[in-house]
């Protein structure tokens, strides 16, 4: 077996047993949903509702519903676009990476941090589809297939069908992963069902564990399944925000054309998707009594890539500006003054607060284990990182090189209704996922449990 | 209904003890079916004598199924079937196929493992697992051994699974 270092914090408290864990993680599933949940889940709905029908129009009407104008031709749909791809990093990094680093603290987190990057990915994808025009045909325009012209094939490059396959990868990759890691818990919810008596329930998690055994020669190959996905998804959640970087750092506008941007972009993707992991998974413990499983411990490592990532992102920002000024080409010094004095300077410097500034509060230990603190901070660096993109892509494009078409953007309630559409479903996704799978992953933490458990008792 | 198959089932709560009680068992010469646990326990995989899985391998002729797949696609579709001039590069060079080359191999060979995975384990939504004992996805290890296929009589077999630490032992019929 495993040593454990004495040195470091229990990661399950409690002195929870085994059967503890298939206890206290399936009665969520197995429970009547509570009200908390359903008003959480009817407000979900309502924003589902309201930007559903904001997206109608902008279907029945076009994307001149939105509020770009031909100097500003990118402006929130991209930038939401982004930072909804950035939040999912968050989930693909967990799991993966931290798996390949043998960090057992991501045991208790992964399942709920994959299930946000699934759900983020797909209100990503919703803001180039939208921008397509007409959705529906979204597929047949950015596949290589064989279309009406004769073989007039894609332009493979072009960043943004890299985007296509990137982004698409990465989506079914790390659906892929994640359902992997459900398949053995969904067989326990089984098991406890037929031991409960409730056969129908028993039949549906039994189709979707696929007839999960627990075999030791099937847990072999399970764990060497999972393994090579993680490896295979650490290069594959850095690329992908890389390319989307490139839809910048490749063309020739003043701000974008950086080289920095990859490690940059990345770095602000993991910044921005802790602190969403953080602002779910602080309410999910608190509404499903998880406290003994997502410790404090935890928050304060998640706070602790906060400040290494927001440190990272500071010192892009400084880069950046160093480089505008080092490199003297006029137009991007002009650019980046324009940024910070211009007429966005309110996007600049509320991006600089919130991101620069407001993680390197969790240097105190006080503030990076109090979760009041945590829950707080989390959402500022979220709205930080929204501005960020903001920041990048408004403020490069509303300067063009004729002043006569310099000018300013503003958002119309379809570009907000849209925004909105997104959290519905984000919300409404992670709701239905929160009451109806198993919220952490049982069979990870069973593994631990054992080690953390007899060591609590050995202290008594 | 053809004959019965008759299993031995030990039971046993701790994952140390299990895998002590794997490798005196096999020494004593009995044959193990299959052991089946809550969470993966490390080294049972070895105590038991399994062949090391070859899905990494899988995972290999997938990725580069892919790598073929998507390079040779992309520099046929723009440099050959249908070249276009676009900002005045080459046709086709490699470095701009290099990322969606990438991707497309990622995702080969994640879901041809997964794939094969689900196969060799002959996994599949409408299928009901033989279960000896139910606990087996809760807190339990489950040991079973079949009793057609050993020469040691069932009494011996109770007798050793109860000395190595089995906390229960029960007969099973399929």
């Amino acid at each position: 077996m495993q040593a454990e270092s004495v040195f470091r914090e229990s990661l399950v408290t409690g002195g929870k047993t085994v059967a503890d864990v298939s206890q206290d993680i399936s009665c969520q599933v197995e429970n009547k949903p509570t009200r908390l949940w359903w008003t959480a889940f009817g407000i979900s709905l309502v924003l589902l509702t309201y930007g559903g029908y904001c997206c109608w129009m902008m279907l029945w009407h076009g994307i001149g519903m939105w509020g770009l104008n031909k100097t500003v031709g990118w402006a929130w749909d991209i930038t939401n676009f982004v930072w909804w791809v950035g939040i999912g990093h968050a989930g693909t990094l967990i799991s993966a990476i931290l798996l390949l680093f043998r960090q057992r603290w991501r045991m208790s987190i992964n399942r709920a941090a994959e299930a946000m990057t699934i759900f983020a990915v797909i209100c990503a994808l919703s803001f180039p589809g939208f921008h397509m025009g007409r959705l529906w045909l979204g597929f047949y325009w950015a596949f290589p297939l064989p279309n009406a012209f004769g073989s007039l094939w894609v332009n493979f490059n072009s960043p943004l069908l890299w985007d296509v396959f990137a982004i698409g990868t990465y989506f079914s990759v790390s659906l892929v992963f994640w359902y992997m890691g459900l398949i053995p818990d969904f067989a326990v919810i089984r098991d406890r069902a037929v031991r409960m008596g409730h056969m129908t329930r028993a039949k549906i998690y039994n189709g979707l564990s696929f007839g999960w055994d627990g075999a030791a020669k099937t847990w072999m190959r399970y764990e060497s399944v999972a393994l090579i996905l993680a490896g295979l998804s650490t290069p594959l959640v850095l690329s992908v925000h890389t390319i989307v970087s490139m839809d910048f750092a490749t063309s020739v506008i003043p701000g974008w054309h950086t080289t920095i941007f990859p490690p940059y972009f990345v770095a602000g993707a993991i910044f921005s998707g802790f602190a969403m992991v953080l602002t779910l998974l602080l309410v999910t413990r608190k509404v499903f009594k998880l406290e003994d499983y997502i410790t404090i411990y935890h928050v304060e490592l998640m706070n602790i890539i906060i400040i290494v990532t927001g440190s990272i992102v500071g010192i892009a920002y400084i880069t950046e500006f160093f480089i505008a000024w080092y490199g003297q080409v006029p137009a991007e010094s002009y650019a980046f003054i324009n940024r910070a004095t211009g007429p966005y300077w309110w996007a600049y410097w509320s991006m600089m607060t919130c991101n620069v500034i407001s993680p390197q509060l969790f240097w105190f230990k006080k503030l990076r284990t109090n979760l009041v603190a945590t829950f707080i901070i989390s959402i500022i660096v979220n709205i930080g990182m929204w501005f960020e993109r903001f920041v990048i892509i408004v403020t490069s494009l509303h300067r063009d090189y004729v002043p006569s078409s310099w000018t300013m953007f503003h958002p119309t309630m379809y570009d907000i209704g849209q925004y909105i559409f997104t959290f519905g479903i984000f919300f409404t996704f992670f709701f239905l996922f929160a009451k109806f799978f198993p919220v952490i992953n049982m069979a990870e933490v069973k593994s631990i449990v054992r080690a953390t458990s007899e060591k609590k008792n050995k202290a008594h | 209904m053809a004959s019965k198959e008759n299993f031995l089932v030990g039971i046993f709560d701790n994952e140390e003890v299990l895998l002590h009680a794997v490798e005196n068992i096999r020494d004593k010469g009995v044959k193990i079916k299959e052991v089946y646990s809550p969470f993966p326990v490390h080294g049972l995989d070895e105590a038991l004598g399994y062949r090391r899985t070859r899905l990494p391998i899988a995972a290999f002729l997938f990725g580069m199924t892919g790598t073929i797949t998507a390079l040779s696609t992309q520099i046929w579709m723009l440099g050959f079937d249908w070249p276009m001039i676009i900002g005045g590069k080459n046709f086709f060079s490699i470095p701009p196929f290099i990322p969606v080359t990438f991707e497309f191999t990622v995702l080969l060979s994640a879901f041809g493992m997964v794939g094969t995975f689900l196969v060799v384990s002959d996994m599949k939504p409408y299928k009901w697992p033989r279960q000896y004992d139910i606990r087996s996805t809760d807190d339990k290890h489950v040991m079973a051994i079949d009793l057609g296929s050993n020469k040691i009589g069932k009494e011996d077999i109770r007798r050793i699974l109860k000395d190595n630490g089995a906390s229960e032992v029960n007969e099973k019929s399929f």
